[in-house]
């Protein structure tokens, strides 16, 4: 079985980094991966998506339409674009879940929805707070730690 | 040793590829989706640096393989529009070491002027094409083109895709070569000067290398066969594959890795297996076409399968014969000028006067979508300066002294100069006025370095290129310098008189984009 995680916001809000981490969570789990996203315009804040797929064996990188299990949604006005690719079963983690104010800083939203998403897959947190270790400088880690654990109680919430 | 398992993006398992085929030297021009491909390589410990434009790094690159190197040359698909020149007598003269340009294409457009299909140039050109479908086959097929490339001393496109380049996917490496030749020198004056008596017989030469390599890639290619329950065949290559793939889990699919020269023999076998058969592919219907000229049995596909890219459902629709949905997805918050940018105050300047603007390619070109909407054109990189200097040798007098070439630093060293000559050239009766947006990096595709930044690939210092010093050199006279934002009104001044004037002038306008300047700061 494959899941399919969609991670949508727009460019500047740390999309193609959380991705990035998730893929690399579920590589360490042993899993086979898919990641694909579209750069190009990104970086100046239109609407960036990238898909992370994992299972036995995925085929093609692009979650089908209508196959999302999970949307992360960093823009909430971003909904209609997204319509599509949900069914009924899809599972919508949307920025409003975090309390802003409670985030260490702005950027760090991405790692707490990461933290959220983690409360619904079973991936040991291990894995997680190692990758974000890992893929942000250090002098980041104080930030995220905290917004990873705010996102989790979050996700543990919502499940 | 690096056999464990990897997850790399497409362009970062073409960089290992290439570090483990032994490459001498990287060299290519930004472009999305290819981009990534020399910072990598740099990142992997291997030689890679960024040319002015693409032709002269297929130059570069043919210089380092009839040395007996090993070049790889990367690029966007327009990219070899600029370097085809090169590439089409190459073929004839062939190479020593071995000679691989990986070309992207981006079907869909999302970051291009078009949706060229690079096999074609394969095609037309003669020489092999490879057509990875992720980041394993880019790995393996990267390291495939040299293998190709140094056994029949032919160049080698490596074809990839935005889908390509841009996904991730797990990568087992492979153990690197050892042992290459060191570059030498080994004179051969038939070979290399490819003057008339010289070049007929290599063009002999090069198709009867075509047709081993075409016999190679039936008997031993790379390429796929699963066999599924005999009722529909699949042909697909690239990403397209995956897809197809998944979409039809139960159809028989043969996955082509080398799409040019076809292993046509190899692919009408397969149709006689299935009582059905569709190739699926994305950009022109290219394999459809040569297919059916040798008669393979293909069903009929509908012509919206060329335009964007495909993706599961879209293969579903094609395989049911079904219509395109009518309703569109909404389109995304577009892309804008970032808060702050050099380039804003330009356009706005611009806008207040009326200007005709003749632009070209780079993040200034998001100056002609709405609000500012101050371009009126923009086809090819460098076209700015000819387009402008035509429009004023035609336009009335009175609106010729409103046309405006614009054109960025990374574009202006990329295909400007010789407009720039042109213009000083043929000087149109009212004269022109071009302006230079320097902000000091090529930002459109990612903040690369240039000739005129001062700066190599890696960051090391270099010679700087002085554009002003360039355009006086051309003869042009007027030839100024400001930042837009601090030295406002003096440039607003200053570009209403060169307006009125009927002679040339340059403006070089100075201010470095917002992003890179804040990456250097967050470096140094
Ligand atoms: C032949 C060709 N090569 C590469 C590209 C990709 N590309 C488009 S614009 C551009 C350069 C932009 O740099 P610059 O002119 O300095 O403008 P900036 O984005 O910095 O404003 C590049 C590399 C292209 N469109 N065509
Ligand atoms: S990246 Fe630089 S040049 Fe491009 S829009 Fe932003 S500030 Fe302007």
């Amino acid at each position: 079985m494959t899941i399919n995680v969609k991670i949508a916001g727009l460019g500047g809000m740390g999309v193609l980094k959380s991705s990035l981490i998730l893929a690399e969570v579920a590589f360490q789990e042993g899993y086979d991966v898919k990641k694909s996203e579209v750069h190009g315009m990104a970086q100046r804040g239109g609407s960036v998506c990238s898909d992370v797929r994992f299972g036995n064996a995925v085929k093609s990188p692009m979650i089908p339409e209508g196959a999302v299990d999970y949307l992360l949604l960093f823009e909430e006005a971003d909904m209609p674009l997204y319509q599509r690719d949900i069914n009924e079963t899809t599972r919508i983690l949307r920025a409003s879940l975090i309390d802003a104010a409670q985030l260490p800083s702005r950027k760090s939203l991405n790692v707490a929805m990461l933290g959220a998403l983690s409360a619904l897959l079973s991936i040991p947190q291990t894995r997680w707070v190692d990758a974000i270790h890992r893929l942000f400088p250090d002098k980041l880690r104080a930030a995220n730690d905290g917004a990873f654990a705010l996102g989790f109680a979050a996700g543990k919430e919502f499940l | 040793m690096d056999s464990e398992r990897k997850f790399l993006m497409g362009n970062e398992a073409v960089a290992l590829g290439a570090c483990h085929a032994g490459v001498s030297l990287g060299v290519g021009y930004p472009g999305t989706p290819s981009s990534e491909i020399l910072a990598y390589l740099n990142h992997f410990g291997g030689k890679a640096q960024w040319s002015p434009n693409e032709k002269v790094a297929a130059e570069v690159g043919l210089g380092v393989a009839f040395g007996n190197g090993r070049a790889m040359v990367t690029m966007k698909h327009v990219g070899l529009n600029v370097a085809a020149d090169a590439l089409f007598t190459a073929a004839y003269s062939g190479v020593d070491g071995a000679y691989v340009l990986a070309v992207a294409d981006d079907p869909g457009l999302a970051s291009s002027q078009n949706e060229q299909d690079t096999r074609r140039y394969a095609v037309a050109a003669g020489v092999p094409l490879l057509d990875p479908s992720d980041s394993q086959d880019a790995y393996d097929f990267t390291r495939l083109a040299f293998d190709i490339s140094a056994r029949w001393h032919i160049p080698v496109i490596l074809r990839l895709t935005t889908r390509v380049c841009h996904s991730g996917s797990v990568v087992v490496p492979d153990v690197p070569v050892q042992n290459l030749p060191a570059p030498h020198f080994t004179r051969n004056i038939k070979q290399r000067v490819m003057v008339p008596g010289h070049a007929r017989p290599a063009h002999r030469r090069l198709r009867q290398k075509l047709k081993e390599i075409e016999r190679w890639n039936n008997d031993e290619g790379p390429n796929r066969e699963v066999l599924g329950d005999g009722r529909l065949g699949i042909i697909a290559s690239g990403v397209a594959a995956q897809h197809a793939a998944e979409a039809a889990p139960d159809a028989s699919l043969f996955k082509v890795g080398m799409a040019y020269p076809l292993p046509v023999e190899r692919i009408i076998e397969f149709c006689a297996k299935h009582e059905k058969n569709a190739a699926i592919e994305e950009n022109d219907p290219y394999m459809n076409e040569l297919l059916k000229s040798y008669g393979a049995p293909l069903t009929v596909m509908p012509e919206y399968m060329r335009f964007g890219e495909l993706n599961v459902a879209r293969i579903r629709r094609l395989l049911d014969g079904a219509p395109e949905p009518e309703h569109a997805v909404p389109p995304g918050k577009p892309p804008g000028l970032c808060k702050g940018c050099p380039h804003k105050r330009t356009f706005e300047l611009l806008k207040k006067h009326g200007c005709i603007v003749s632009g070209d390619i780079g993040c200034y070109t998001l100056a002609a979508l709405p609000p500012l909407e101050a371009m009126d054109m923009q086809i090819c990189m460098g076209a700015s300066i000819g387009m402008g200097v035509g429009l004023r040798q035609v336009l009335p007098a009175a609106e010729a002294r409103k046309v405006v070439s614009v054109i960025g630093d990374s574009t202006f060293v990329h295909s400007g100069l010789t407009g720039l000559a042109e213009m000083a050239y043929n000087v149109p009766p009212t004269g022109h006025v071009v302006l230079i947006l320097d902000n000091s990096t090529t930002a459109m595709t990612g903040q690369q370095e240039h000739p005129g930044t001062g700066r190599r690939l890696d960051g090391s210092p270099t010679g700087q290129l002085d554009y002003a010093r360039v355009a006086t050199a051309m003869g042009i006279d007027n030839v100024v310098t400001y930042d837009p934002v601090k030295d406002a009104e003096p440039f607003e001044a200053a570009l209403v008189d060169a307006l009125r004037k009927d002679s040339l002038s340059v403006f070089v306008v100075k201010r470095p984009c917002i992003l890179a300047a804040a990456r250097k700061g967050a470096k140094g």
